[in-house]
């Protein structure tokens, strides 16, 4: 299985990532290598084995529900490029 | 003729003090972005730790709807870009969600009840808030809500109507209300649906092309919402068109529902196991813990107050629907030993005026114990029904306690013979015309002309006379 640059662009799209035509073509080249990986991984017989959600075979620790966190708004929006009433400005977003 | 194919997915918020996946604070109406640390603003190299608490309420769920409880269940990366959603990622459950097929009881109008099936429930993380008008070519994000614990619940798409789809959103808000993991507030967010709608020549087994109606956050909106998109579809169906698949909003000034298109694109989610969170497994001793705290739930306090009672079924439904007002209603009835004159007041008076006002039973100006004490007084013969009326009113104005009320505005009941003996000589001698008529007509007719006599009596004694005595009195004094 091979991916087609039409596909590339699609999910560069879904990324939010814009792509010239040259990094388009090279991406395609890159990835097509890792999907032949895939596909020779593909091959190897996993009848009879579970599927596997992570790699590390231990359990999710939980935590207690309680508040461990503090305001630190002003530490943490001296970051952002536009903050006004508290909240976090980006370019606006019409739905 | 047309049937609608409906199904839900109805988020709830579980009421945690801390977010599903950070130590923040879930608390709703903070300052913008002050319950919003390191994790829930998704910075780089933060690990979410998952909060015991939210599985322990999604499995009390799972229990109270008769799900399989997954105990093994895994996070996946829900893929999309919104600025309200930090990471680019929603961490939700796909595959293996915490709660399996399931199922609840719904009651219908014609007093039948209908199971729906329940196919899945999942924990996942809420968005943040965007704030769009606020500021000259840009949008707020508030992101104190995101990170707050959601359940959701999807349904199968077996509800046939609006009204059905009410029913089962109100079973799934008792539910969530008894077992005490969600506010359920509807208004402030704790509670939204999601809608598919379809619809199929009726007696048609395959499915229609369906719609999803988004964030609807109250029963009235969901119940127009879905009515208004069946129409739509109806008529686009009439015309000869095609329903196209998309997700629409609805519009409650305008009463329609309209394209929402920027969503179509983003619909490739992309999921996949979040590889900064292990599989959660729960032990059995986990489960039996929850469910040894499940509480009593609606339909087993259903029946339990019918046969405890002595109501009717259809009361007992209306009572228990919301835990509060249930248990409002048990203190009443234990405490004036009157199981259906409690529910009378209860659903008659007190439900009449909160459904008015959209308050809440817990904060009702007439208590439990004030409203055992009013009907101790109508067992007594204190009180009639129209006395007690203004007794209630009286205590709904803030007037004080029952017998204070009943002292203060001279209402005691007279039931002694001779008052209302003279009360009932002065009516008689004051319509001479009205007596003559009465005595010369049939005995079914004396029957329905009683009525203006019984009305001037209790005029004169100001409603304070008791009925019954003042019939009996009369039909003796008048036939004689």
């Amino acid at each position: 299985m091979s991916l087609t640059s039409d596909e590339v662009k699609r999910v560069a799209k879904l990324a939010r990532l814009g792509l010239t035509e040259a990094e388009t073509t090279e991406i395609l080249t890159h990835l097509n290598s890792i999907i032949g990986l895939v596909d020779q991984m593909q091959q190897i017989d996993t009848d009879g084995v579970a599927p596997l959600a992570h790699p590390l075979e231990l359990r999710q620790t939980l935590r207690t529900d309680a508040v461990a966190e503090t305001n630190q708004r002003d530490k943490f929006q001296a970051n952002a490029p536009h903050v006004d009433a508290g909240l976090y400005l980006v370019p606006r977003v019409v739905e | 003729m047309y049937e609608a194919v409906i199904g839900l997915e109805v988020h709830v918020q579980l009421s945690t003090d801390s977010k599903i996946f950070s130590g923040s604070s879930t608390d709703f109406g903070g300052e913008p972005n002050t319950q919003a640390s390191l994790i829930d603003l998704g910075m780089p190299g933060v690990l979410p730790v998952p909060n015991a608490k939210a599985f322990e309420m999604a499995v009390k769920f799972g229990l109270a709807i008769d799900a399989e409880i997954g105990q093994q269940s895994i996070f996946d990366r829900k893929n999309y870009f919104y600025p309200d959603l930090p990471k680019g990622y929603q961490i939700s459950q796909f595959e293996k969600p915490i709660v399996g097929p399931g199922r609840v009881l719904i009651s219908l109008e014609d007093g039948t009840e209908k199971t729906i099936n329940v196919t899945r429930a999942h924990l996942e993380e809420d968005a943040g808030k965007s704030i769009h008008d606020a500021f000259d070519g840009m949008t707020g994000i508030d992101l104190n809500r995101a990170g707050t614990p959601l359940l959701e619940i999807v349904s199968e798409p077996e509800l046939r109507s609006a009204k059905e789809a009410i029913a089962y959103l109100k079973v799934i808000h008792s539910i969530i209300r008894y077992l005490d993991i969600s506010d359920g507030n509807m208004a402030e967010g704790s509670m939204r649906c999601d809608c598919n709608v379809s619809i199929r020549p009726r007696g048609s087994e395959t499915l229609g092309t369906r719609t999803e109606i988004k964030n609807l956050n109250s029963f009235r909106f969901v119940e127009k919402a879905i009515n208004t998109e069946i129409n739509r579809q109806i008529e686009i169906l009439e015309d000869g068109g095609r329903v196209i698949q998309e997700t629409r909003l609805y519009d409650p000034d305008k009463d329609e529902t309209r394209s929402m298109r920027s969503k179509e694109e983003a619909n490739d989610y992309r999921y996949f196991p979040d590889p900064d969170l292990l599989p959660v497994v729960l032990d059995d001793n986990f489960i039996s813990a929850c469910r040894d705290a499940l509480p009593e739930l609606p339909e087993a306090r259903k029946a339990r107050y019918i046969s405890e009672y002595g109501i009717t079924g259809y009361d007992a439904g209306v009572l228990v629907a919301n835990r509060d007002v249930a248990d409002y209603f048990a203190e009443v009835a234990n405490t004036s030993g009157e199981g259906k004159l409690a529910a009378n007041w209860v659903m008659g008076s007190i439900l009449a005026e909160l459904n008015q006002t959209g308050g809440s039973i817990t904060d009702f100006s007439v208590t439990a114990k004030q409203l055992s004490e009013l009907i101790g007084r109508i067992k007594d013969n204190t009180l009639n029904s129209k006395t007690a009326k203004t007794v209630f009113e009286a205590m709904l104005a803030g007037d004080g306690e029952v017998d204070a009320i009943i002292e203060f505005k001279g209402l005691v009941q007279f039931t002694d013979t001779g008052t209302i003996e003279a009360f009932v000589d002065e009516v008689i001698a004051g319509n001479p015309e009205q007596v003559t008529n009465y005595r010369a007509a049939s005995e079914d007719k004396q029957v329905k002309m009683l009525g203006f006599f019984v009305g001037q009596v209790m005029k004169r004694s100001q409603g304070r006379a008791n009925p019954q005595a003042v019939n009996q009195i009369l039909s003796a004094k008048l036939s004689g």
